[in-house]
């Protein structure tokens, strides 16, 4: 009876902290720039939306699942799954139901209440970023001048998730991929911030509705083609995503912060990861492939969602694209790629937009300063990498363990034979 | 509307801050850390400051309480179970209540500057040009201020070349 006690506290405590994450959030969304006229209607209409929202990502995300595991299997020569549904596309849906059923197991070492909220502050902010982010031009549902800058604030706060995911698991390996959640993803926030504000610069404007309509000739990758490819990798490591899934690899920390999670906990740190895989595509399609918006005249709204659409969809298949090729990093490479290379690059690429702006230099200069920066990092590499590879070979011909080569002993068939 | 929401945030603010002090867990109170730091947050988006108030997840909700954890996580907080019994609370209070009386007696002296009906938010452009036009000097040293002080977390973590061998004895020069 007193165990049961518990468990309803510890639940209500738990329906409580998602109703006051979500809550908080949801009100910021809707007093950011209006403070006094937030009437009950506007957080009731917000909510309703934000149902709509979550039902269409939900249908995005089981669609992502499917997409990802069919280009993988092409990608090496399979099929994928084929069973459930026309082309396996029931697949996540089953997969999903699965989840729903296992039993949510929590270890006796956990802090239970730590331990179910933790998902949810990964997953809430993820979330709530759609609520600014722009389908075309006036579908969106609320546009803020500071979409740039409230997309990097509240992307951040699913860290701390990550990282009480962690640390309330109350086992070693869960622990290590804490720590390593929150050393990786603080590293590449950096040049994340970097590029979305070359952004900002370049179209004078934090909103994402003006941003996408400063491109309207000219997208800004042809314009700054270093800051889409800072801003790609980084994006990368942000969501986890192979190359940079550290926190949670298998193979050394057996699933990092997820290591404990069973059932629908676990299925929420799923979502969570799709869905901002999702959020880093339509954020780099907004800020450097256009958006909505194409260089050959005006689209109607339908038309601009769809192509807005299919860029989304174009980067998040380049992500996929980039798990089937790459291994993962080692957290030393996976750190010295973020300080030494992603963060000087970023900062170029800031100071190379300053310049340009402040000097009135002709559009043209910014390609050719981009590119020109991006030269030296790859001519450093050319030059040092076969060096180094050396000095690393030599290194570990020193410290080898040699072993005297063995005569095989023949087995008897092949002595017989 | 807007001054329920005012004590809304008030209420989540008060809430976490207390639960900072009176939780014996130190990963909960930077847990209740992060909630009363939203809670401020709250309130400035209801000042219209919003730009603030976005600062100030980032910031604080983000990076500060991330690194509070992370450091956390390093050491060992089994250590600091009893970090709530300390014989010196009551100078603590003290402080803590004259700091108090301070801030209310300053923001009570000039309420007049406070109660102004004709509140507007300030665009992210007017903040940018009133800190790099008016108060560009005071920007730059706290630039300054950061970068020695990230100098000098760099100095302090990187290890020492010497770090591998023995212990010097008690006999050796002091490094």
């Amino acid at each position: 009876m007193r165990a049961r006690a518990g468990e309803v506290v510890v639940f209500g405590l738990i329906v409580a902290g998602l109703l006051g994450i979500l809550g908080g959030l949801v009100l910021t969304v809707g007093a950011l720039g209006n403070p006094e006229r937030v009437t009950l209607v506007v957080v009731a209409q917000l909510a309703t939306v934000l149902i709509v929202l979550f039902t269409l990502l939900a249908i995005v995300v089981l669609t992502l699942v499917w997409l990802e595991r069919k280009q993988l299997a092409r990608m090496q020569s399979r099929v994928g799954p084929t069973r459930v549904g026309p082309f396996g596309l029931l697949q996540p849906v089953a997969d999903a139901i699965k989840l729903l059923m296992k039993e949510d197991v929590a270890p006796a070492t956990s802090s239970k209440l730590l331990f179910f909220v933790a998902p949810l502050l990964v997953f809430v902010p993820a979330f709530v970023v759609w609520l600014t982010i722009p389908f075309a031009r006036d579908v969106v549902v609320r546009s803020l001048d500071m979409g740039l800058f409230f997309f990097i604030a509240v992307s951040v706060l699913s860290i701390v998730g990550l990282v009480l995911a962690g640390w309330s698991s109350g086992s070693k390996y869960a622990v290590l991929g804490g720590i390593r959640a929150a050393a990786q993803l603080i590293s590449y926030e950096i040049p994340i911030i970097m590029t979305v504000l070359t952004v900002a610069m370049l179209a004078d404007s934090m909103s994402f509705v003006v941003v996408v309509e400063a491109q309207r000739t000219v997208p800004f990758i042809v314009l700054q083609p270093l800051g889409f490819i800072v801003f790609f990798v980084a994006g990368l490591a942000e969501v986890g995503r192979t190359p940079f899934d550290v926190y949670s690899a298998e193979s050394e920390i057996v699933g990092g912060p997820f290591v404990e999670y069973s059932g629908a906990h676990w299925a929420i740190f799923f979502l969570a990861e799709y869905v901002n895989t999702f959020v880093i595509g339509a954020v780099a399609a907004l800020l450097f492939l256009g958006g909505w918006s194409w260089p050959f005249g005006d689209l109607p709204a339908a038309a601009g969602v769809a192509l807005f659409l299919g860029k989304t969809y174009l980067v998040v298949m380049m992500i996929f694209w980039v798990r089937a090729t790459y291994p993962r990093l080692r957290i030393d490479q996976l750190m010295s790629l973020g300080w030494k290379v992603l963060i000087p690059l970023s900062f170029a690429v800031v100071v190379a937009t300053a310049v340009q702006l402040f000097y009135d230099w002709p559009r043209w200069t910014l390609p050719v300063m981009s590119l020109a920066v991006l030269a030296v990092p790859v001519v450093m590499q050319l030059r040092m990498g076969r060096r180094r590879a050396l000095a690393e070979a030599r290194r570990y011909a020193e410290r080898a363990v040699v072993v005297e080569a063995q005569p095989r002993p023949q087995r008897p068939q092949e002595a017989g034979a | 509307m807007g001054l329920a929401f005012f004590y809304i945030a008030g209420a989540v603010t008060l809430f976490g801050a207390i639960g900072v002090v009176v939780t014996r867990n130190v990963v909960y109170a930077a847990l209740f850390l992060l909630v009363s730091l939203a809670g401020v947050a709250g309130t400035f988006v209801l000042l219209y400051a919003e730009f603030l108030a976005l600062v100030q997840v980032l910031i604080y909700g983000g990076a500060i309480i991330i690194v509070i954890l992370f450091g956390l996580m390093l050491t060992r907080t089994s250590e600091y179970e009893a970090s709530g019994e300390h014989r010196r609370w009551p100078l603590a209070a003290l402080v803590s209540i004259g700091l108090f009386a301070l801030l209310a007696y300053a923001f009570l002296a000039d309420s007049a500057l406070y109660n102004s009906s004709t509140r507007e938010a300030i665009s992210v452009e007017e903040l940018g040009r009133e800190l790099f036009e008016q108060w560009a000097v005071p920007f730059e040293i706290a630039s300054i201020v950061l970068i020695v002080a990230l100098i000098g977390a760099v100095v302090i973590g990187r290890a020492s070349p010497e770090e591998d061998e023995p212990e010097p004895g008690p006999g050796s020069a002091p490094r």
